[in-house]
């Protein structure tokens, strides 16, 4: 039989993101190629950084093209980028964001039209355009990938019309729909109208390795004796890093030896920095900005419990690197993630007594820590690709019948 | 023969409440959950009272007045009739009448339905005596039989056993330790007299847990087949040992899948067959002589397919709470306060440490069915929260009486 071929329209690729957007498209699609998928991956532009990656990649036998799009946009998630179009603009995706994704589009009929596939797949609002443009002009089937929802990135404070309007054009005109994980299944059927039976489930991989930390971080409060929780995200409102703070104040009422570490930055990191010396705790929590790469890992080593208090997260990525690294995570019921965990502390975002509570038993039983620790680590090494590039080629065959 | 010794287990324990970081020295109640939910002891009880307890004493009235060679054994835990007696008296009033029949065999066992063999011998001997008073008082009964708690057992604890004057012991009958030898005769314990009952964990589980499982080839099972097989033990079989949860019927199996009809047809059918008797595990010990000795050196029970005590002791969480739980034994009993005691008691129930088991926590079986908690690492947590708090009140009972 004939090879599958996929048109894939995403919108980054490592290292050149600041989401787990491009992470999940390059681990799916190098799944998708093991298992003899051709996988003709566009993105809208190409970088320095994400051309040396790349072909790296495709050194290690990956026969996927890469397409670059005649135009230069900027992914609209990095740190920095964030901070300034919210100051500049008051506006977190900017008008030049649109006519980016707009000009995707375009571009995205003529690719169509030039290159040879049975179907398309497109992941998340940003590259739907370009999907729904190319069934219309060549009449292939179009699967829509949900890595997040416009709900999600709004953390309950309501949503950007235009984006949502983008998102429901894609979910309605795909033949089939994956879903990331059951929560999100349920937001795009409550939430976008989408009949039930239209929408699969297809959990994230990880291709993730255990490496060796970088150098040593917060070895001094460690020789102190103080135990170490760690928060790792973009400090939004989605991200939950308000309860985080809540919750450590609970926890400094019981406890006085604990050091609660806030690894991110993003558009609350002021309003964060503020309400840690509202709470009169500022003196034990560390802001530490933006980490990445070594860094990030002996952070993970270092710290005795990660928590991932995000109010909306269709996956989560984060508490599997903790995992792998050896430290136990506790995560909110309102993500993805804890679907797949078993071997983890879970509790709704908002319940910031039982956050504590959790915190506090974690930190006083270290049998407890030992058992979420190495069941955790076990259970991610299972997570891996293998289940979603199945599920996807499920669909692609039943689309093509 | 063979004579089928039918053995139920009833048992509820005291579940510990959620109990978090922040009640530990202001909250010194541990079982008293009110909510609408699993970890609420006086919803259980009165929940299974009415789907099974209730329902298939009747059924076993019934058939104890039919039937008039038909005979059961019953274990009651200890906290399970205090459960009963607080939340649902009348299925007390009902158990007796099953016991004046003078057909029912109680067993013996440790009133907490406990693991304390394997801490302390002392604490061991005491719970066992506790239960015997408690069924005296109830039943006006005195057991002969021991049963270990989830059929636990080793040599030793055979051992123990017969020098506390009991006749026979039951365990499961482990394939590992049997090999090509059957569970249908009575075999004797290496080192002791008493005679040592196995139970046929094949024909058991299929009315247990195979019952109204729809996948099974034998699905449904009707009480003629069931005979059948039970009669095709014939001349190679002394007992048929059925030991399994009275919550079967009626819980575990609900009424709508057949169980009590099934259960109500049983007995006569199995009668149609003249070579086939019931016994109780008393007379079986009377009847039928041992026909080997089964060395078992280390602990086995009917849990699980490890079928030994991971279930309970399997993982660090599990072995340091018992740990700590039986440290405090010396300072518990010093206090002589009997409620104090009682609580520390209670929360030697071996279900606390089951509910721990992280073992098959990713294959999502057996023990999250079993279980009131949301996960292995919930039910952790409000109990090592709980044992602190309790060890806190040892500690300031200790310094007071000091002063």
């Amino acid at each position: 039989m004939e090879n599958i071929k996929v048109l894939m329209f995403g919108w980054e690729l490592p290292p050149e993101n600041s989401g787990g957007l491009g992470v999940a498209c390059l681990g799916l699609s190098k799944k998708l190629n093991q298992k003899g998928v051709d996988v003709t991956f566009v993105v809208p532009r190409k970088t320095e950084a994400m051309k040396n990656n790349f072909f790296n990649l495709l050194s290690a036998d990956i026969n996927y093209k890469e397409i670059e799009v005649e135009s230069c946009l900027s992914p609209y998630l990095s740190p920095q980028k964030y901070k300034s179009i919210l100051r500049e603009e008051k506006d977190i995706y900017g008008k030049t964001l649109f006519e980016e994704v707009s000009r995707y589009r375009k571009c995205a009929r003529k690719i169509a039209l030039f290159e040879n596939f049975d179907v398309i797949h497109a992941h998340d609002w940003l590259s739907f355009g370009a999907g729904v443009e190319a069934k219309k002009i060549t009449g292939k089937p179009l699967i829509a990938h949900v890595h997040a929802t416009e709900f999600d990135r709004g953390g309950g404070t309501g949503v950007d019309e235009r984006v949502y309007r983008r998102e429901k054009e894609g979910l309605e005109m795909a033949d089939k729909i994956i879903a990331v994980s059951n929560y999100t299944k349920n937001i795009i059927v409550e939430k976008y109208g989408i009949p039930e039976t239209k929408v699969e489930v297809a959990y994230n991989g990880v291709d993730l390795k255990e490496k060796p930390a970088g150098k040593k971080i917060l070895e001094a409060f460690q020789e102190a004796g103080y135990k170490i929780v760690l928060f790792v995200g973009r400090l939004t409102i989605q991200k939950g890093p308000d309860y985080f703070l809540q919750a450590a104040r609970k926890v400094l009422d019981h406890s006085d030896d604990v050091i609660f570490v806030v690894a991110g930055s993003g558009d609350m990191e002021e309003q964060i920095i503020r309400q840690a010396s509202e709470l009169g705790i500022s003196d034990k929590v560390l802001f530490p900005g933006f980490i990445r790469g070594k860094d990030l890992h002996s952070l993970y080593k270092s710290a005795d419990l990660f928590i991932m208090p995000s109010v909306s997260e269709p996956f989560g990525l984060t508490p599997l690197e903790s995992l792998i690294n050896g430290t136990p995570v506790l995560v909110s019921k309102q993500s993805g993630v804890s679907e797949v965990l078993t071997h983890a502390l879970k509790v709704d975002f908002w319940d910031v007594e039982e956050m504590a509570n959790k915190i506090l038993s974690t930190l006083n039983h270290d049998c407890l820590k030992t058992c979420l620790s190495e069941n955790g680590k076990k259970e991610v090494g299972g997570i891996t690709w293998d289940f979603a590039a199945d599920k996807c080629i499920s669909v692609y065959k039943s689309l093509m019948k | 023969m063979p004579s089928v010794c039918f053995y139920f287990q009833v048992h509820q324990p005291f579940r510990v409440k959620k109990y978090r970081y922040f009640d530990i020295g202001k909250d010194h109640d541990y079982f008293n959950e009110k909510g609408d939910n699993d970890l609420n002891n006086e919803r259980i009880m009165k929940k299974v009272a009415r789907k099974s307890y209730l329902p298939t004493n009747q059924v076993l009235l019934d058939l104890l007045k039919e039937e008039p060679e038909f005979k059961i054994s019953f274990s009651f835990s200890g906290v399970a009739l205090e459960q009963m007696e607080k939340y649902a008296p009348e299925v007390i009033d009902s158990f007796q009448k099953l016991v004046d029949t003078g057909r029912v065999e109680i067993l013996a066992e440790t009133y907490y339905h406990s693991l304390a063999f394997l801490y302390s011998k002392e604490e061991f001997r005491k719970q066992v005596e506790l239960h015997e008073k408690k069924i005296d008082e109830i039943f006006d009964y005195q057991p002969k039989i021991f049963r270990g708690t989830e059929l636990s057992y080793s040599n030793d604890l055979a051992e123990e056993v017969e020098d506390m004057g009991y006749e026979g012991i039951l365990t499961e009958g482990v394939d590992r330790i049997l090999g090509w030898r059957s569970p249908n005769f009575l075999y004797s314990p290496k080192g002791s007299d008493i005679a040592l009952f196995l139970k046929n964990y094949k024909l058991s589980d299929d009315i247990a847990f195979r019952f109204s499982s729809k996948g099974w080839k034998e699905h449904p099972l009707t009480a003629p087949k069931f005979a059948r097989w039970v009669s095709a033990i014939n001349g190679n079989g002394e007992v048929v040992n059925l030991f399994m949860d009275y919550e079967t019927f009626g819980e575990h199996q609900w009424e709508s899948t057949g169980i009590f009809n099934f259960l109500r047809s049983l007995p006569s059918e199995i009668l149609k067959h003249p070579d086939n008797n019931f016994l109780t595990l008393r007379e079986a010990v009377e009847r039928y002589d041992r026909v080997a000795e089964l060395d078992i050196p280390y602990f086995i029970s009917w849990a699980d397919s490890e079928r030994d005590l991971s279930a309970w002791i399997g993982n660090p969480m599990q072995r340091d709470m018992l740990n700590k739980l039986y440290d405090l034994e010396e300072d518990v009993l010093r206090t002589g306060d009997e409620k104090l005691i009682d609580k520390w008691r209670k929360l030697q129930t071996s279900d606390h440490f089951y509910y721990i088991c992280t073992k098959t926590l990713s294959d999502g079986t057996v023990h999250n069915y079993f279980s009131p908690y949301e996960s292995p690492y919930e039910a952790f947590i409000s109990y090592a929260n709980a044992l602190n708090d309790f060890r806190l009140e040892i500690k300031n009972k200790a310094k007071k009486a000091e002063a």
